[in-house]
């Protein structure tokens, strides 16, 4: 077990008059090298539990035991945390300040004490893993960059230090459907190099289903629910009424069942609803 | 054909420092919307749909070419505000187009510069906000709100100025799926009213909602027509690096495997009733 999460729960300007519980009671275990996604309503405390996962937010009660060391604790160095979880926000180009994408890129690796010729080894290997042309970028402003490219150069940031868990809140947000498809297969690339875990925060059923291991769906900062995606995305009704969808594969055989045809629940992807699709319409073949 | 935005020959070059020759973001475009239609523009990034959506109303000027909205020329600057009042624009994110800190004193910030009478402006605000379904928010901080509600406001704040066209750029790229859902309804609900929309957008599934599509790619028009033409071009808009609705794609593969599907399904509930209607 490499993250274990117990009854965690945290609240909100405490005392205050905006005082509001943001996550109740949520417990979950998360093994080496596992895909794990993350879904929920806005407001649902996704990005709330992932700030603890770094040490960036403290719970009220419970705790967060990673590798065995409860990182809670109070004699807990920060640095080590950060230097084995690595957090990719929102919008994380909007983080990018350095000069070159070099030295933005540098940034974490010589903060974590690394010598200039280790970074730079770092360096070159984090824009090659996010399918950058390290020849071609580096000596460049990030500032002059495609979005697609600053999103990239700031995943590169996180990921030259190199994390033993990667987290990403909604990599993909704002991103044209190229783009989008180049930052997933470019995590997918990392999970295999690095052999990290990943955590991916994600409002987009399709790319949960296509890739976690496992999901976690959480509703008003209690985990709602828990399994591999077919399990989860089984739930139709639990997940309409949290005010999710499903994978558009799932949805439309989610519909031709209820109007009376007979085709299997557990469909995930498109090649998979074309299988089943082609199995029922190819003796009506004109 | 009642057009209310007409572009002739439209060409749109700005210089980059590292280049000598300038980069043509437009390059020769003619297009006519007609008035109360529901154009989507999809392309991937840096294709030239953002630019165009600037040169409608006058926030960009040709290089070379002409854009008319409601007949008045964008580089007549005689008739700058009628052309900004007549198309209205919102854009991808909303904390950038907020200006106040009360929500009706947002929505109120566009008929004030108009110099409209108080009695007027209220009414407009309150019909803005009623149409966005955001009237009970009326006094409410704008960054209490949620996305798809902020945009909403923006979208009000368009609204109160009484368009005839409202351009929107990407405004349901940073939402979460719910907000995306509400301002999608709002964008139909006004459509519905007799306002012409042009929709920039990323999402298939909103284009497919549209009565004409426009596919960019690098600053020209490579596709243009109903949803179901421009989407029976599945090859071609793969090709621009683009996706095609979730049934558009579907419906392509089980073609190619001899399975008999209608050209004319580009929506999951259109291949549902599709299927389910073989199976009766």
């Amino acid at each position: 077990m490499q993250i274990q999460v117990k009854n965690l729960t945290h609240i909100y300007s405490e005392g205050m008059p905006y005082e509001s519980v943001a996550l109740t009671d949520v417990s979950f275990e998360i093994d080496k090298g596992e895909f794990v996604g993350i879904i929920g309503h806005t407001g649902s405390g996704k990005s709330t539990l992932i700030q603890h996962l770094n040490g960036l937010l403290k719970p009220k009660s419970g705790s967060i035991i990673i590798d065995g060391v409860d990182i809670t604790g109070k004699d807990v160095k920060m640095r080590d945390i950060r230097r084995k979880i690595g957090l990719v926000f929102q919008y994380p180009e909007y983080q990018l300040f350095e000069e070159t994408v070099h030295k933005d890129v540098a940034f974490g690796p010589l903060n974590l004490g690394m010598t200039q010729e280790e970074a730079d080894e770092r360096v070159t290997e984090a824009i090659g893993l996010v399918g950058l042309d390290y020849r071609e970028i580096a000596d460049r402003s990030p500032f002059e960059l495609s979005g697609g490219q600053k999103r990239r150069v700031a995943i590169a940031g996180v990921i030259a230090m190199r994390p033993e868990i990667l987290i990403l809140d909604e990599p993909t947000a704002g991103l044209d459907p190229k783009a989008h498809k180049d930052i997933l297969q470019m995590i997918e690339r990392i999970h295999k190099v690095q052999q990290n875990s990943i955590i991916l925060v994600s409002h987009n059923m399709g790319d949960i289903a296509r890739l976690a291991d496992r999901v976690l769906v959480m509703d008003r900062g209690k985990l709602a629910l828990t399994g591999t995606p077919a399990e989860v995305f089984r739930e139709t009704d639990l997940l309409e009424s949290l005010g999710l969808g499903l994978p558009p594969p799932a949805h439309l055989m989610r519909e031709l069942q209820r109007r009376g045809v007979p085709v299997s629940g557990d469909i995930l992807t498109i090649e998979a609803a074309e299988e089943a699709l082609y199995r029922i319409l190819k003796n009506g073949k004109l | 054909m009642d057009n209310i935005i007409r572009i002739d020959d439209l060409v749109f070059e700005y210089k980059r420092e590292d280049q000598l020759e300038p980069v043509h973001a437009i390059n020769h475009v003619s297009l006519e919307i007609e008035r109360g239609s529901f154009t989507a523009i999809i392309g991937k990034n840096g294709s030239g749909k953002s630019t165009l959506a600037k040169n409608i109303n006058a926030l960009l000027l040709p290089s070379s070419g002409a854009v008319y909205v409601k007949g008045f020329n964008t580089a007549d600057e005689a008739r700058l505000w009628d052309i900004r009042q007549a198309a209205g624009m919102v854009f991808q994110n909303p904390d950038n187009q907020l200006v106040s800190t009360i929500v009706e004193d947002d929505v109120a910030f566009g008929p004030e510069n108009l110099g409209i009478d108080p009695g007027e402006i209220r009414k407009r605000v309150d019909d803005s906000l009623y149409s966005v379904n955001m009237y009970e928010e009326r006094k409410k901080a704008p960054h209490l709100l949620s996305g798809g509600q902020k945009q909403r406001i923006a979208i009000a704040g368009v609204i109160a100025m009484r368009p005839e066209c409202i351009i929107l750029d990407e405004p349901t790229a940073m939402l979460d799926p719910h907000g995306r859902y509400e301002v999608m309804e709002i964008i139909r609900k006004l459509h519905q009213e007799g306002i012409t929309i042009l929709l920039i957008t990323h999402f298939m599934e909103e284009a497919a909602e549209a009565d004409r599509v426009i596919i960019m790619d690098e600053g020209r028009v490579v596709l243009d027509g109903t949803p179901v033409e421009v989407f029976g071009h599945a090859e071609e808009i793969k090709a621009l690096s683009l996706d095609v609705p979730f049934a558009v794609d579907l419906a392509d593969r089980l073609r190619r495997r001899g399975i008999k599907i209608p050209e004319n399904i580009i929506s999951t509930e259109e291949m549902v009733e599709y299927i389910a209607c073989r199976f009766k």
